[in-house]
């Protein structure tokens, strides 16, 4: 329970310093682009959304950073994210709330794949340290690791999407369907999930796999693996519940680093493929110079990926009791 | 290359064989083919511009042509040559890579030693400050911070990724640091009345090298596909040739459906290329440093397997991919010993 407690006290604190420094960057950027912006659209905003983004941006030069920083919070608490100026006047919120969801059961489900099948096959290729495959997989799967993802990425939409024509090179559903939580529109969806939950496996599979297969190297001349061989217990039991439960701990560990990297490559996945996701719609907001949009969608982002995070460390709980022992 | 060497050769090690060790380990096939690959490429973006003096952004008619004798690589839209694109490009990929990785490094330096050898208060800050950076996910950070910049060349794209980077190196740094600052000879330096910058640079430093030039690199490879990220997306300077900037323009110039693979493919397939280069030599670091990685190659085929899995060691031992890597241990060890401890399962570490 004390190591739930630190990691949830951590990530307030992280959220913490993620708000603040949304909260900074604009005003410490030199000069302020923000402000011609807001000149150009002077018109056609409402006063109430004019203000908004004078607190989000710190336009309001009367105003003390304190007493900025405090609107801000209580902006940001009643989920106050200003107006979108490329999806005008949509607020903020709105438009993250929408593409929000695609974005997490993409990125949810390919990581979750990735994950699974890295760690799978790092365990057999460590058990089976010195094979061929354990000679050859490693290097194949670094050479797919350092491929830019959207390069890999535009690559497989123009085999699979425009010759092959296997799968649909772009979007996020078929636009026949009608958007809602019916089996048309969820069948439409997964199919066009296929290609970019492809090429973040592809990317992203190589760290856990050489993470994994190295860890278990290293745990497998441990000493209580030659005693639980010296028992003579099945190679099975050795490997998994021996071996593999104590080689998985810092791959869990580093969940942190690495979900930073697939989602850092997801968000360029998801602008490629056009998939309607919260990357694209970041590509759009900076392509726009849409700084309420880009503020909000970095918050968003970074409260996620640290919501992912505290599951990684619930899930070390469940696998090392050590943790739990000193409650 | 050169840094490396003598990185791992700074290390002060107690046994004589200590030397011949690092030797061996630098002879790994796997650092000597990552060293071989890298070296292409930073030769071919050194001397690339100057033998072939293709201006790469000079316009012709010859658009879209396939690889010739007058275009190596081919063409792009507006009849600029891609050969002339990729020797120039690699400079500002690689110096953005290297640049950004170098000051990343050595603030990651910095935090994680200092964190980890002064410990209390000050090491409870830093790494708290180190675990933010580390959770914050860069990309989006890299992208927000790139919108507001007014200009966006190498320089800045450069800065903007180290200051984003360097968590990663500090946190791995001061693990290491926390582990050696209770050695013996660190306590004995202490004792002796040394400076704490003298203790720093002297006693502890060295002996992190290997892992220092570990994050060093792997922050190239992560500062390289950043860069190309940030430039695909138009977010760097669209007029300053890079591989990402030539891979924005291919997609923009719709290349593959145009059939122009040789305008697409060769950036994407140098930033791959340069991307394992750096990870092999990062895998045979990561052996030297953990001598249990090294014997899982040939040198100790563990009992463990052979005796449990015959199914899978009846063919004869498959030519490994550090085939001519002898470990120092194993050309030192009668064989009558070796056999020994093969036999209790250990390996040769």
């Amino acid at each position: 329970m004390r190591f739930l407690i630190r990691r949830v006290s951590f990530y307030i604190v992280t959220a913490w310093a993620a708000v603040t420094l949304n909260f900074l960057i604009p005003r410490l950027m030199p000069g302020n682009p923000a402000q011609i912006l807001l000149s150009r659209f002077q018109g056609r905003l409402s006063p109430n959304a004019l203000r908004s983004l004078t607190t989000l941006f710190g336009l309001n030069s009367h105003a003390s950073l304190g007493t900025q920083y405090l609107q801000y919070w209580s902006d940001l608490l009643r989920s106050n994210l200003g107006i979108s100026f490329s999806y005008f006047p949509e607020p903020v919120s709105t438009v993250i709330g929408t593409s929000m969801w695609w974005t997490i059961v993409l990125i949810g489900v390919s990581t979750i794949i990735a994950f699974v099948l890295g760690t799978v096959a790092g365990v057999m290729i460590g058990w089976h340290r010195g094979s061929r495959l354990d000679t050859y997989l490693p290097s194949a799967t670094t050479f797919l690791a350092s491929v830019p993802y959207f390069w890999l990425g535009i690559i497989t939409v123009y085999v699979f999407g425009s010759i092959l024509h296997w799968f649909p090179p772009s979007g996020g559903y078929s636009l026949s369907t009608t958007v809602g939580f019916n089996g048309s529109f969820i069948a439409s969806a997964a199919y066009h999930a296929v290609l970019p939950a492809v090429t973040i496996v592809v990317s992203s599979v190589a760290g856990w796999l050489i993470g994994m297969r190295n860890m278990m190297v290293t745990t497998l001349s441990e000493d209580y693996v030659v005693m639980a061989e010296a028992k003579g217990l099945r190679p099975r039991r050795i490997m998994y519940a021996y071996a593999a439960r104590n080689a998985i701990l810092p791959s869990l560990a580093s969940f942190a680093m690495s979900l930073g990297f697939v989602v850092s490559g997801a968000i360029l996945t998801e602008i490629v493929f056009s998939y309607p996701g919260i990357g694209y719609v970041l590509f759009l907001a900076v392509s726009n110079n849409d700084y309420p949009l880009m503020e909000g969608i970095f918050l968003v982002i970074t409260l996620a990926v640290l919501i992912a995070n505290l599951l990684a460390d619930i899930a070390y709980l469940v696998v090392d009791p050590r943790t739990r022992e000193d409650s | 290359m050169a840094a490396v060497a003598t990185a791992l050769g700074d290390a002060p090690v107690a046994e004589e064989t200590g030397r011949l060790r690092q030797i061996a380990a630098l002879r790994s096939p796997k650092i000597l083919a990552g060293f071989a690959i890298l070296a292409i490429f930073v030769l071919a973006a050194i001397i690339g511009p100057i033998v072939y003096t293709t201006d790469p952004s000079a316009l012709s008619t010859a658009a879209l042509q396939g690889p010739s004798a007058a275009h190596p690589l081919g063409t792009t839209a507006t009849g600029q040559d891609v050969l002339a694109q990729l020797l120039v490009g690699g400079r500002v990929s690689l110096f953005v890579g290297f640049v950004s990785a170098a000051i990343a490094t050595i603030i990651g330096m910095l935090v994680g030693v200092a964190g980890g050898y002064i410990a209390g208060l000050t090491d409870e800050v830093l790494s708290v400050f180190t675990n933010i950076f580390l959770v914050i996910p860069t990309l989006p950070l890299v992208i927000v911070i790139s919108g507001y910049l007014p200009s966006r060349g190498a320089v800045s794209v450069t800065l903007v990724i180290a200051i984003t980077g360097w968590a990663w190196g500090a946190r791995v740094q001061r693990a290491q640091t926390l582990s050696i600052r209770r050695r013996d000879y660190v306590t004995a330096a202490k004792a002796t009345g040394e400076g704490i910058v003298r203790i720093l640079v002297w006693e502890i430093l060295p002996n992190e090298m290997a892992i220092v030039v570990a994050g060093f690199l792997f922050t190239v490879i992560f500062a390289i596909l950043t860069q190309a990220g940030l430039a695909f997306l138009g977010l760097s300077s669209v007029s300053q040739w890079s591989w990402g900037t030539m891979l924005y323009w291919a997609q923009n110039g719709q290349a593959l459906p145009a059939g122009a693979w040789w305008w697409f493919v060769p950036p994407g397939l140098c930033i791959a290329l340069v991307g394992s280069s750096l990870a092999l030599i990062n895998f045979g670091i990561d052996e030297f440093v953990n001598p249990r990685l090294r014997a899982a190659g040939i040198t100790a085929r563990p009992t463990l397997q052979r005796r449990r899995r015959p199914g899978t060691s009846q063919a004869p031992a498959p030519p490994p991919a550090n085939a001519g890597f002898v470990s120092p241990g194993e050309r030192f060890t009668p064989v009558a010993k070796r056999e020994k401890s093969r036999q209790r399962g250990e390996g040769e570490s």
